[in-house]
C-alpha cells in the first residue's frame, strides 16, 4: 500500500459561516434553509465580499429526493443564491454529507482551481411522518443485509451501545448524562432545536400537568424523569427517547478562502491544518464493535497533517447523533481510552467548563440533526467559539486556539475529521 | 448450487432452502459473509459457496419498539418490541439476524455472549414469500 504523509497544496482558511435556525419549518423548502444560512454567513465576514466572487458550490444533502422528492438540488440552491452558471455539486455521504462537501470545497482551493468556495449543508426533513422519516434514514444502512434484520438507525447504535456496555461496563446512566450536558448547552443556543435544559423540559410538563388538572408528575432530578418510561420512552434499547437527536429542517453555510487571501475579508480567518476522511464496512462485518474504525483513521490523518495530538485540541463538536456516538467519538478521538469516555462524562470533563469542552452547541442531540446539514453546522459553531463570538455559551477560562470537528456518516461508513486553527 | 451468483438474490434463496451460505475464495479461503463475489483481500475471481453450521453467539443487539415499515407490517411495534442484533458465527464472520427466543420487553435480561442457533423466519404466501434470517437462544 501506498503511504505518505498528506498534505494540502495551499493553505485554506474559513471566512465567513453561518446557519438557519434548526428546527421544524412548515412551508421552507431545503432552498429557503439554505437562503437564511447563507444571509448569516454573508453578515459574519468581517470586511464584506460581493458574493459575485464565489467561484464554486459544494452542498452536502443526504436526500432532497425522498425528503422533498427533489433530487439534483445543487444547481437549484446555486440558483437561489444567484450563482448560476457557476459549477454547483451535491455530495452524499449520509450523515457525514457537508462535513464531506466541506474536505471537497478545501481540495478545490488548495489545488490551486479556485480560491473562493462556498460551502452549504441542508436537510429538509419534517414534511414527511415519522414513520417514513425512520426508512429514509434506515436507507443509509445495508439494504440487502441490515435492514432485513429489522434494524432500524437507532438500532444500529444501540447495539453498538450493548457492545460497549458489556465490553466496559457503560451504564445507561452515562448516556444520560451525555444527553443532560448537550441540552444543558442546547439551552444557551438560539439555533437550538431544542433550547431547553431537560430541567426546563420537566419544568414545562409539570405546568402543561397542572394547567390541564391532570396529576403533575414528581419527578426528583433529571435522572428520575429520564428513567420515566412515560417521560422517555425507549426507541430502541438502551437508546431511549433522550439519547436521539430529533428530526430537523436546517441549513448551514460555510465561505472558505485560499489562505493568502483569507484577510482580504476577515482580520480573524480560522485556518484549517489537518482534515481525514475513512470508510469503513457495515456494523455486523467489524470486528470491533464498540468503536468507528473511519473515525480512527480519519482522525489519525487529520493529526498528522496539522502536527497536532489529541490533547492538544481544547474543544470539539462530534457527532453524537445518539447519545452513545458522544461516548465512541471521543474515544475513537484519542481525547480518552476506550472505555473511559463515560467516567469522563460522570466526571464532567466534557461539559462547558470541563477540561475538554465537547458539543458547547447543544450537539445534534439538542442542535437538533438536519442530517445533511449536521457537518457544516458543527463548523459554525467552532467558527463562533474561536473567534469568541459564541454569547452565553462561550467557553470561559480558555482561548481557543485549535479546535475539531468530527462528523459521521450512518455507522461509520463514513467519517470525516477536521482541525482548525486560530493565529 | 455451485452455479449460483454469489449475490444477495442467491443469499436469501438459500436462506429459503435452509441454508445459511457464506462465499469462499478457492485461492487463499478467505471467507465472506455477507458473500462477496470478488475477494477484496487477494482479488481472485474464484469463489465457492461454504455452508455454515449455523451455530454461534450474540454479539450486541437491540430491542425496537419505533420500528420500521418492514416490521410494522409484522404487527411489531410500541407494544410488540422485537429483538435483533449482531450474531457472531463460529466459523468467524458476524451478520445481522433478527433475535428469537427472548424477551424483548425485558432487554436488560438479554445477555451478549448467548449461544444461538439459526432459524428461517417465512412470512409471506406464493411469490411473495420471503425468508428472514433469524437466530434462536
Ligand atoms: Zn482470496
Amino acid at each position: 500500500m501506498i503511504k505518505k504523509a498528506r498534505k494540502l497544496g495551499r493553505g485554506v482558511a474559513i471566512v465567513g459561516a453561518g446557519m438557519s435556525k434548526f428546527g421544524t419549518f412548515r412551508g421552507m423548502s431545503g432552498r429557503d434553509l439554505v437562503v437564511e444560512a447563507f444571509k448569516e454567513m454573508r453578515a459574519s465576514v468581517d470586511k464584506g465580499f460581493d458574493p459575485n466572487d464565489i467561484e464554486a458550490l459544494y452542498v452536502g444533502n443526504l436526500s432532497s429526493d425522498l425528503f422533498e422528492g427533489q433530487a439534483h438540488t445543487a444547481p437549484i440552491i446555486a440558483d437561489w443564491l444567484g450563482m448560476i452558471p457557476k459549477p454547483a455539486t451535491r455530495i452524499e455521504d449520509a450523515c457525514a454529507s457537508s462535513g464531506v462537501a466541506l474536505r471537497e470545497g478545501i481540495i478545490a482551493i488548495a489545488s490551486g482551481l479556485y480560491d473562493i468556495v462556498l460551502v452549504a449543508g441542508v436537510e429538509k426533513m419534517t414534511d414527511l411522518p415519522t414513520e417514513r422519516v425512520t426508512d429514509t434514514l434506515a436507507a443509509a444502512a445495508d439494504a440487502i443485509y441490515e435492514l432485513p434484520a429489522g434494524f432500524t438507525f437507532p438500532g444500529l447504535y444501540a447495539a453498538i451501545a450493548t457492545a460497549h456496555m458489556k465490553k466496559y461496563g457503560t451504564k445507561i446512566e452515562h448516556f444520560m448524562k451525555v444527553a443532560i450536558k448537550n441540552h444543558d448547552n442546547g439551552a444557551l443556543n438560539p439555533k437550538a432545536q431544542f433550547n431547553s435544559s431537560i430541567r426546563d423540559i420537566m419544568a414545562s410538563r409539570m405546568k402543561k400537568a397542572e394547567e390541564r388538572g391532570q396529576p403533575v408528575p414528581a419527578w426528583r432530578d433529571e435522572m428520575d424523569f429520564l428513567n420515566d418510561p412515560q417521560a422517555n420512552p425507549i426507541i430502541a434499547w438502551p437508546m431511549r427517547l433522550f439519547d436521539c437527536s430529533p428530526i430537523t429542517d436546517g441549513a448551514a453555510c460555510i465561505l472558505l478562502a485560499a489562505e493568502e487571501i483569507a484577510k482580504n475579508f476577515t482580520d480573524n480567518p480560522i485556518y484549517i491544518i489537518g482534515a481525514g476522511q475513512a470508510s469503513d464496512v457495515a456494523l455486523h462485518q467489524r470486528e470491533d464493535l464498540t468503536s468507528i474504525t473511519a473515525a480512527k483513521v480519519a482522525a489519525q490523518q487529520a493529526y498528522e497533517m496539522a502536527g497536532v495530538k489529541p490533547q492538544d485540541i481544547q474543544i470539539a463538536e462530534v457527532h453524537d447523533c445518539f447519545t452513545i456516538a458522544e461516548i465512541v467519538a471521543t474515544e475513537d478521538l484519542g481525547f480518552f481510552n476506550p472505555g473511559e469516555a463515560p467516567k469522563a462524562v460522570e466526571d464532567g470533563i466534557m461539559a462547558r467548563d470541563g477540561a475538554k469542552p465537547i458539543n458547547t452547541s447543544g450537539g445534534l442531540k439538542s442542535k437538533g440533526h438536519p442530517v445533511g446539514a449536521s457537518g457544516a453546522g458543527q463548523v459554525v459553531e467552532i467558527w463562533s467559539q474561536m473567534r469568541g463570538e459564541a454569547g452565553a455559551r462561550q467557553v470561559r477560562g480558555k482561548d481557543i486556539t485549535l479546535a475539531l470537528t468530527h462528523n459521521v456518516g450512518a455507522t461509520g461508513g463514513t467519517c470525516v475529521v477536521h482541525i482548525y486553527e486560530r493565529r | 448450487m455451485e452455479q449460483r451468483e454469489f449475490s444477495g438474490a442467491s443469499f436469501y434463496q438459500f436462506l429459503g432452502e435452509g441454508k445459511l451460505m457464506a462465499s469462499r475464495c478457492k485461492k487463499c479461503g478467505t471467507l465472506y459473509l455477507p458473500p462477496k463475489p470478488l475477494c477484496t483481500r487477494c482479488y481472485s475471481n474464484e469463489m465457492e459457496w461454504a455452508q455454515m453450521k449455523g451455530k454461534g453467539k450474540l454479539a450486541a443487539f437491540t430491542t425496537i419498539a419505533v420500528a420500521p415499515t418492514l416490521m410494522m407490517e409484522e404487527g411489531y411495534g410500541r407494544d410488540n418490541p422485537y429483538c435483533t442484533g449482531v450474531v457472531e458465527l463460529e466459523e468467524g464472520p458476524k451478520i445481522s439476524a433478527r433475535i428469537l427466543g427472548v424477551d424483548a420487553k425485558k432487554p436488560e435480561e438479554i445477555e451478549v455472549g448467548t449461544p444461538l442457533t439459526v432459524e428461517f423466519v417465512e412470512r409471506g404466501e406464493g411469490e411473495q414469500k420471503k425468508t428472514f434470517l433469524a437466530f434462536r437462544a
